[in-house]
C-alpha cells in the first residue's frame, strides 16, 4: 500500500510560496531576525515557534508587511514583497487579539476585507454565508462581538482573516486566550479548517505542544536565528541540538566525552560506571565533549537489572510525579544525577510496583537517545 | 453591603449643600417679584418676560451660539488631528513643540490668552468680531480636544486598524472605518466640551470681540458689574437648567448603554 | 503626504495662533509706549531691510520691567496674588479632600451619581457661579440676612468686595477641580492596605495619616496645581467679588490694557505672570509624569 506523503520540501523541483532570502530586521541596535533564510511550501501548516522575544511575532509582521525588513527579501509565490503596503497583500491575518471590530457585528466583520475589494453584494453575501457555516457562527451573524463567548470570538476571527482567500494566512498565538480545554478543541478545528480550505498557514505560537499538534513542518527559533527546522516527529525524536531538545517536551541530558567507531559511539559519563552505548551518523574527534539527550519515556524502569539492555544504571527512586495517565519516577544515580524515568500507568495505582527509596534499574536500547554536538 | 459612615454622610453633605446652595438660591430668587433681590416678594415670572423682549440679550446669546457651534467643530476636527499626531507619530522634527503648545494653553492664564490673541489681530489688521471670537476660542479648545481624544487613543487597540489595513485598507480608510467609530464617544465629549468652554468664557471673548459682536458672557459681565439683577437671575436659570438636563441625560444614556453592554458581555460568556 | 497634512495642519494652526501670539506680547513688552497707533514703538519696518530691522532692535529694551519693580502697585499685585492663590488652595485641599473621601468611601452604587454631582458644575457658567455669590455676599444679602435672624451678629458684614469674598469665590468655584484629582487617587487605592495597617497595630487615625494621605499624594498635588495655577491669574472673580483695595494680577494686567491702555506695561506684566507660573506648571507636569510612569 502507497500513500504519497504531503512532503514538498523534500522535493528539489517544488517551487516555495514564500522565501526569506537572507533577511535581517533590527529595531535600533537590537537585532530582531539576524541573516534568516526559510522556504515555506503551498499548503503547508509551518509553525514558528520559540520563547517570547525570539523575534518569531517580527517574522510575521513581515509577512503582513507591518514592518520592513532592514536587509534581505521576503518573495510571495516568486515576487519581492517588499514594496507592497499591507493593504495590498494577498496575505492576512488572525491577530492574537482577534481585533475584530467592536461597532461592528460578527457578519459586518468577516464582510470587512470584502468590502475593500470589488466584488458584487451578492459575492460578498455568499462568501460570507460561507464562512459563517465554515466556522459554525452562522447563528451569531448579528451579535457584536461583545455579545459572544472567547472561543466563538477566536472563530470569527478566523472566518475574517480566511473570507478573502488569502494565498497565506497568519495566526498570531490563535489560541492563546483560550483555556485549555477549548485550545485542544479548536486546535483540531483549525487543522481541519486548513485542510478544506487548502491555504497555506503560518502559526506564530510559544505553545510546543500546539505547534507538535497542527504543524506540518516547526520552525524552532532563538534570538532571531533558526535552530531547527523540520516536521514534529524530527524535532522531538532527533533534535539537532541541547536548545531543541530541552525546549520541546521533557529530556535527560547526561554530559560526557565520545568515542566513535562506525555508527557506534560510547560516552564515559561518570566514574566507575559503565558508559553510554548510542549511535550516531556524525563523525565526532576521540574524546569530543558531547550530550546526550534522552526522553523520560525512553527509559523503561524494572526491579531487576534487564538481561540484554544495551545500557543499563541502577539508581534510587527520589519521587514520583503522578500524573493519571503516566507516572514520572525521578531516580538518583550514584553519581548523583538524577534521571527521569516515564511509565504509563496500566494498573491501578494501590498497585504501583514501585515506591520511594526503592532501588531500580534503568535501562534503554542504543537508538533510544541522541548524542547531541551543541 | 456598605453604608455611609457618619463622618462621610456629614461631609458629602455639607460639601454638596456648599456645591449647590447658591445655584439653588440664584434659581428661586429669577422667580422672585420684587426688583430688590434679597427681598422676596412672591412668585413671578416676569423676569423671564422681560428678559425675551430684550434684544440685546438676545442678539448677544445668539452671537455666542455661533462662535460656539463653530469653534468647537473647529476646534474637534483640529483637535482630533493632534491627538492622533501626539499618540500615533513618534517622530517628526519639532515634536517637542508641538506637545508643548498642546500642554501649554490648558495653563495659561486666560488674560495672557486673551492679551496675545488681540495683539495678534491687531497687528495682521483683522477686524475684531466673530471670527477673531471662533479663531480665539477654536485655539484654546483645540488642546482640551485633543487631551479628551488623545487619552482615549492610548487605550485604543491598535492591531484594530492593522486588522483593517490588513483586509485592504488604505491607512486614511482604517482611520475612517474603524478608529473613528471606536473614538467617536471621546470626539463627542471633545466637542461637548469645547462648546461649553466657548459658552463659558469671558475673558478671551472681551479681548478677541469687536463692538459689534457681544457675547452672552461680556454682557452678563458688564450687567453684573454694577450689582445683582432679577433678569440676570432668570438668564442664569436657563442656563442652568440647560446644562442640568444635558449632563444628566448624557450621563443616564451612557450608564444605560454600559449596563446593557455589561449583561450582554455575560451572557455570551455563559453560553 | 496625508501624514504630512495631518501633522502640518494642528501644527501651522498652533504656531500662528498661539506661539507667534506669544512672541508678539514679548516684543510689545520690550518696546515703548506711544500716542500712535498701535499705541507702542519701536515698529518693525522691513521697507527699510536690515538697517530697519536694526533699528527696531536697538530700540527695545527692559525699561517696562524695571517700571514694574520701581511702582508698588505692581509687585504688591503679584504678592498678593501669591498669596490669595496659595491661602485659597489650602482651604480648597481642606474642603476637597473630605468630599473626595467620602465619594470614595461611598456605597458603590452611589459614587456614580455622587461624581456627577461633582462634575455637573463644571459644565455650568462659571460667570453664573461666581454671580451667585454677589447676592449672598452682599450686606443685605441672604448669609447677613441668616446670621443677623440667628442672632449670631447685630451688624451685618461688609463681605462682598473684600478679599474674604474673593477666597470664598475661588474656593468654590474651583472645588471640582480638587476633588477629583484625590478621588481619582483614593478609588485606585485597595482598601485591604488599611485594614492591614490596623492589623498591624495602627488606630485608624494613623492608618488614615501612614497609609491613606501618601497614597493620594499624587491627586492631593494635581490637585492644588489644578487650583493654584488658574487661581494665580484669575480675573473674574476678583473683580466681581473683590474691592477696589483687591489687588490680584489678573485685574491689573485687565486695567493696564483696557483703561490706561498702556499695551508695553500690560505686556511686561503678562511676561511677569508667566514667568512666576513657570515653576509650579513644571512641577504639575512632573508630578503627573511620575503617575504616569507609576501606573505603568
Amino acid at each position: 500500500m502507497t500513500q504519497t506523503v504531503f512532503a514538498p520540501w523534500n522535493d528539489p523541483d517544488a517551487k516555495p510560496l514564500i522565501e526569506f532570502k537572507g533577511v535581517t530586521k533590527a529595531f535600533g541596535d537590537f537585532v530582531a531576525i539576524d541573516d534568516l533564510s526559510l522556504d515555506i511550501f503551498e499548503q503547508e501548516f509551518f509553525a514558528l515557534l520559540g520563547p517570547s522575544g525570539c523575534g518569531k511575532t517580527t517574522m510575521m509582521r513581515m509577512l503582513a508587511g507591518f514592518e520592513s525588513v532592514t536587509s534581505g527579501s521576503i518573495l510571495l509565490a516568486g515576487k519581492d514583497i517588499g514594496p507592497v503596503p499591507p493593504n495590498k497583500r494577498a496575505v492576512n491575518m488572525m491577530f492574537q487579539s482577534y481585533a475584530l471590530f467592536p461597532h461592528l457585528t460578527i457578519w459586518d466583520n468577516i464582510a470587512f476585507g470584502l468590502r475593500r475589494g470589488n466584488a458584487s453584494k451578492d459575492e460578498i453575501a455568499n462568501r460570507v454565508e460561507d464562512m459563517l457555516r465554515l466556522t459554525r457562527l452562522t447563528k451569531f451573524a448579528r451579535r457584536k462581538p461583545h455579545q459572544i463567548s472567547g472561543g466563538q470570538r477566536q472563530r470569527v476571527a478566523l472566518a475574517r482573516s480566511l473570507a478573502k482567500a488569502p494565498k497565506l494566512l497568519l495566526l498570531d498565538e490563535p489560541l492563546g486566550a483560550l483555556d485549555k480545554k477549548l485550545r485542544q478543541d479548536t486546535q483540531f478545528e483549525l487543522m481541519d479548517i486548513q485542510e478544506k480550505t487548502g491555504t497555506t498557514f503560518v502559526i506564530v505560537t510559544h505553545d510546543q505542544e500546539e505547534a507538535m499538534t497542527v504543524a506540518s513542518r516547526v520552525a524552532v527559533m532563538d534570538e532571531g536565528k533558526l535552530i531547527q527546522v523540520s516536521t514534529p516527529d524530527v524535532i522531538y525524536e532527533a533534535p539537532n541540538s541541547v536548545y531543541v531538545a530541552d525546549f520541546i517536551g521533557d529530556v535527560n541530558i547526561i554530559e560526557g566525552a565520545a568515542a566513535q567507531e562506525g555508527e557506534s559511539v560510547s560516552i564515559s559519563w561518570a566514574e566507575g560506571q559503565p558508559p553510554i552505548r548510542a549511535r550516531s551518523t556524525r563523525s565526532l574527534t576521540p574524546g569530543q565533549k558531547v550530550h546526550f539527550a534522552i526522553r523520560p519515556e525512553k527509559l523503561s524502569i524494572t526491579a531487576e537489572r534487564p538481561a540484554e539492555a544495551a545500557n543499563a544504571v541502577t539508581g534510587k527512586v527520589l519521587d514520583i510525579a503522578y500524573l493519571g495517565n503516566i507516572s514520572t519516577y525521578h531516580v538518583e544515580l550514584p553519581s548523583g544525577d538524577v534521571l527521569k524515568a516515564q511509565s504509563a500507568n496500566t494498573r491501578r495505582i494501590a498497585r504501583r510496583s514501585f515506591t520511594w527509596e526503592d532501588t531500580v534499574w534503568l535501562s534503554w536500547t542504543e537508538t533510544a537517545g541522541v548524542v547531541l554536538e551543541q | 453591603m456598605r453604608r455611609f459612615s457618619w463622618f462621610n454622610a456629614t461631609s458629602l453633605t455639607l460639601g454638596f449643600a456648599f456645591l449647590y446652595l447658591p445655584m439653588v438660591i440664584l434659581v428661586i430668587y429669577s422667580f422672585n417679584a420684587s426688583k430688590l433681590v434679597t427681598v422676596w416678594a412672591g412668585f413671578s415670572t416676569k423676569w423671564y418676560a422681560e428678559l425675551i423682549r430684550n434684544e440685546a440679550f438676545l442678539d448677544a446669546a445668539w452671537v455666542t451660539l455661533r462662535v460656539a457651534v463653530f469653534s468647537s467643530t473647529l476646534a474637534t476636527i483640529l483637535g482630533t488631528m493632534a491627538a492622533y499626531v501626539l499618540v500615533r507619530a513618534n517622530r517628526f522634527p519639532g515634536r517637542t513643540l508641538f506637545s508643548g503648545m498642546i500642554y501649554a494653553p490648558l495653563v495659561m492664564p486666560e488674560v495672557i490668552t486673551g492679551l496675545s490673541l488681540l495683539l495678534l489681530f491687531i497687528g495682521i489688521g483683522l477686524d475684531r468680531g466673530v471670527l477673531t471670537i471662533v479663531l480665539a476660542h477654536t485655539t484654546f479648545s483645540m488642546c482640551y480636544v485633543s487631551v479628551v481624544v488623545s487619552s482615549r487613543l492610548t487605550s485604543f487597540d491598535k492591531s484594530l486598524e492593522e486588522a483593517a489595513q490588513d483586509l485592504g485598507c488604505s491607512p486614511f480608510d482604517a482611520f475612517r472605518l474603524v478608529t473613528l467609530p471606536i473614538i467617536a464617544p471621546a470626539v463627542i465629549s471633545g466637542w461637548l466640551l469645547a462648546f461649553t468652554l466657548s459658552l463659558d468664557d469671558l475673558v478671551i471673548a472681551s479681548f478677541a470681540a469687536g463692538p459689534s459682536s457681544t457675547t452672552l458672557p461680556i454682557k452678563i459681565f458688564s450687567a453684573v458689574r454694577l450689582g445683582v439683577s432679577p433678569e440676570i437671575n432668570a438668564l442664569s436659570t436657563i442656563m442652568i437648567a440647560i446644562v442640568t438636563v444635558g449632563v444628566i441625560s448624557a450621563s443616564l444614556i451612557s450608564k444605560r448603554a454600559a449596563v446593557r453592554q455589561e449583561a450582554e458581555t455575560r451572557n455570551a460568556e455563559r453560553g | 503626504m496625508r501624514r504630512l497634512i495631518l501633522i502640518a495642519v494642528p501644527y501651522l494652526w498652533l504656531l500662528a495662533l498661539f506661539l507667534v501670539p506669544f512672541l508678539i506680547v514679548l516684543k510689545i513688552s520690550l518696546s515703548d509706549i506711544a500716542l500712535s497707533i498701535p499705541p507702542y514703538t519701536p515698529q518693525l519696518d522691513l521697507s527699510e531691510g536690515w538697517a530697519g530691522f536694526r533699528a527696531f532692535l536697538s530700540g527695545l529694551d527692559f525699561e517696562n520691567f524695571a517700571f514694574l519693580t520701581t511702582d508698588d502697585l505692581y509687585w504688591k499685585a503679584y504678592l498678593s496674588s501669591l498669596q490669595i492663590a496659595l491661602l485659597s488652595t489650602v482651604m480648597t485641599l481642606l474642603c476637597g479632600f473630605p468630599i473626595a473621601y467620602g465619594i470614595a468611601r461611598a456605597p458603590h452604587e452611589w459614587r456614580p451619581t455622587l461624581l456627577m454631582l461633582v462634575i455637573l458644575p463644571f459644565w455650568t457658567s462659571f460667570l453664573i457661579r461666581v454671580y451667585a455669590w454677589m447676592g449672598i455676599l452682599n450686606t443685605e444679602g441672604l448669609l447677613n440676612q441668616f446670621l443677623l435672624f440667628l442672632g449670631v451678629i447685630s451688624e451685618p458684614l461688609t463681605i462682598l468686595n473684600t478679599n474674604t469674598a474673593v477666597y470664598i469665590g475661588i474656593v468654590y468655584t474651583y472645588l471640582p477641580f480638587m476633588i477629583l484629582p484625590i478621588y481619582a487617587a483614593l478609588e485606585k487605592m485597595d482598601e485591604s492596605l488599611l485594614e492591614a495597617a490596623e492589623d498591624l497595630g495602627c488606630s485608624r487615625v494613623s492608618a488614615f495619616w501612614l497609609v491613606t494621605v501618601p497614597l493620594s499624594k499624587s491627586g492631593i498635588v494635581a490637585g492644588c496645581f489644578l487650583v493654584f495655577i488658574p487661581a494665580l491669574g484669575e480675573f473674574v472673580i476678583p473683580s466681581l467679588l473683590g474691592g477696589s483695595q483687591t489687588l490680584m494680577i489678573g485685574k491689573v494686567l485687565w486695567e493696564e490694557f483696557f483703561s490706561n491702555r498702556d499695551w508695553p506695561v500690560a505686556s511686561a506684566v503678562a511676561i511677569v505672570l508667566l514667568l512666576i507660573l513657570i515653576v509650579p506648571i513644571i512641577l504639575f507636569q512632573r508630578n503627573q509624569q511620575l503617575q504616569r510612569e507609576a501606573e505603568g
